[in-house]
């Protein structure tokens, strides 16, 4: 398998986490040894075994159809890194060339 | 047993006595309130079990306790006795952190329902306890604040992630703490304190407000010193939540009944054979086998079983853990709360997403997004995950079979005793064997305790033993855990916790 530091860097791309070089090199062969040790999964013969997702039997829960308060706007903006006009601020979502 | 009345008294003494104390007016809840924050100020430097301390809202707590107490009102059973709450439940007016400097000083808007719970209880909430970085670890070196120290031996791990909560109450911070538990998380850190923690049936109680990790296995429960302690909070916290669409919808089953009865005559105890030999400590197998002696002559009867698929267990939970956690770690895009990192007005959304996550999240954490995104990308998933999910399915099958000829399986909580800080911290597959026995009911969802059973001959260090019971059987756990007490205490001539050190003594 042998995840390569550029392997990472491409994964922690998906996972929009900005690695240093030190930390790919650093976390490629750790990384490595953990899904070296994982891989034992594939060793059970389950080809006719259904994937189980959840511990529970799941079905689909539904509540009445009531309203019911929801959290005050100050409260739920409180927490957030910048506001503006009563809203969260967000950095820009376009490309400098759109 | 101590008693409560007296200064170091009160701290010596169980959730239940405080409880009576505060209830027929003995002592009051403030006393007991001063008396934890006393004990967290004197010894809380050497053992850092809190990220934060919340004494004066402790305090007004404790005070409407006492009114209450007063004014003769009804009171619910743990009504004045304080608690340490994990840092991974919200809880209003104070930071919830999860050990992670992503949501640095984030006040929650909302209350956890195992949060709201607690206070709808009158228990008195004295902070929040550290933990490894969003939950992510087993010794809570992983936490971005700095490591809990075991009040047993403050230079080894009080376990993880929950340490804080176990390490608070084995240094007499607080009578009762919450943890929560993904892979072990509350039973671990049991285990290596010396003790009670329980996992309760995946739904027993709720999620809602406890930051999620990997939430097919996520489920917050009690820690305490004793079994009916740990009963009692259990009963508070647990019944079903509309706000959990997990929440299982059904009576909660008669725990604190079967805590103080501790009847194990008759009980099928399975020993699993797959759960011990290589790398099992001498001492923690001569202490499971001991305790297994015990019930025997308690008139339990002991059968070995097997159950072959818990060998993958490790490889299918860090599989489908990371996958789950890659997945709700998302939600931390520096967007609506928490760290905003390189918000200069050139870098767009995306760039300060990526610069925020590499400056919040430490490396545990990074190493289980990678690990998840990995094994979910097309073209590994099939291998990957799916195969994680059909072990996952055998894994239940085992606990099936294995139920359907003894009431409970018994195993040591974790292979080792408590390890010197810093000793895995660098070695991520290392770290992981500390929840070998721990991780199949996370998979199988049914209930799951440890409970302290001696120290290690080897190195002084407590060992636990685990007890699993089936779905919605959480009783059964404490039916074994009271047996083994009782017996223990009356063979030690006190309570394990007697035996640790004074940590004033330590720090000075």
């Amino acid at each position: 398998m042998a995840l390569s530091p550029d392997d990472v860097a491409a994964l922690a791309r998906l996972a929009r986490i900005e690695l240093t070089d030190e930390e790919l090199a650093h976390l490629a062969p750790q990384l490595d040894v953990i899904l070296e040790s994982v891989t034992r999964v594939a060793d059970v013969a389950a080809d006719d075994i259904p994937p189980t997702s959840h511990a529970l039997p799941l079905t689909n829960v539904f509540r009445e159809d009531v309203v019911r308060p929801c959290l005050p706007r100050e409260a739920v903006l409180a927490g957030a890194p910048a506001t503006e006009q009563d809203r969260f601020r967000v950095p820009r979502i376009l490309g400098e060339e759109a | 047993m101590s008693s409560p009345s007296t200064g170091s008294g009160i701290i010596a003494s169980t959730a239940a006595e405080l409880a009576g104390a505060i209830a027929s007016g003995e002592i009051s809840a403030v006393e007991v309130t001063r008396a934890h924050l006393a004990r967290i100020a004197a010894v809380d430097d050497t053992i850092h079990a809190f990220l934060y301390v919340d004494g004066e809202r402790a305090l007004a707590r404790a005070a409407a306790v006492d009114a209450k107490v007063a004014a003769g009102d009804k009171l619910g059973p743990l009504a004045g006795v304080p608690l340490a709450l994990k840092d991974v439940l919200t809880y209003t007016g104070a930071p919830t952190t999860c050990g992670s400097k992503i949501l640095q000083g984030w006040i929650p808007p909302y209350n956890a329902t195992v949060t709201q719970r607690l206070l709808d209880a009158d228990i008195v909430i004295l902070g929040k306890t550290n933990m490894d970085e969003f939950a992510m670890g087993s010794s809570t070196e992983n936490s971005a604040y700095g490591p809990t120290r075991n009040p047993w031996d403050t230079d080894r791990i009080p376990g993880g992630s929950g340490g804080g909560s176990a390490a608070a109450l084995a240094a007499f911070e607080a009578p009762l703490a919450i943890g929560s538990d993904t892979g072990g998380s509350i039973r671990q850190p049991a285990s290596v304190t010396g003790t009670v923690g329980v996992k309760p049936t995946y739904g027993g109680t709720s999620r809602y407000g406890l930051v999620a990790m990997a939430s097919s296995l996520d489920q917050p429960g009690p820690c305490a010193r004793t079994v009916l302690d740990a009963a009692l909070l259990h009963e508070v916290i647990a019944g079903h939540d509309p706000c959990d669409s997990t929440s299982i919808d059904a009576p909660v089953p008669p725990i604190v009944e079967a805590a103080r009865s501790g009847d194990v005559a008759g009980l099928k105890i399975g020993v699993v054979a797959e759960l011990a030999g290589e790398g099992y400590a001498p001492g923690v197998e001569q202490r499971f086998r001991e305790s297994v002696e015990l019930l025997a002559g308690l008139g339990a009867e002991i059968i070995e079983v097997s159950c072959p698929h818990f060998t993958y267990a490790l490889g299918a939970y860090y599989l489908i853990m990371p996958s789950e956690a890659s997945s709700n770690l998302a939600k931390f895009d520096a967007m609506r709360f928490g760290l905003r990192v390189g918000d200069d007005g050139t870098h767009s959304a995306e760039q300060v997403m990526s610069l925020t996550r590499e400056a919040g999240f430490g490396a545990e954490v990074k190493r289980r997004i990678i690990i998840g995104t990995y094994a979910l990308s097309s073209g590994y998933y099939d291998a990957y995950y799916g195969q994680a999910q059909k072990v996952r399915t055998l894994i239940s099958r085992d606990f099936e079979s294995a139920f359907s000829s003894v009431d409970v399986l018994v195993s040591p909580s974790t292979p080792i005793t408590a390890f010197p800080l810093g000793e895995k911290v660098d070695d991520p597959l290392a770290m992981y064997l500390n929840d070998l026995c721990t991780i199949p009911s996370n998979l199988a969802g049914n209930a799951s305790a440890s409970f302290p059973i001696g120290l290690a001959p080897e190195d002084g260090l407590p060992v636990g033993l685990q007890v699993m019971a089936p779905p919605l059987a959480d009783d059964r756990l404490y039916r074994v855990g009271a047996a083994l007490e009782r017996e223990l205490t009356a063979r030690w001539g006190g309570p394990l916790l007697d035996r640790i050190r004074d940590l004033q003594e330590v720090a000075t």
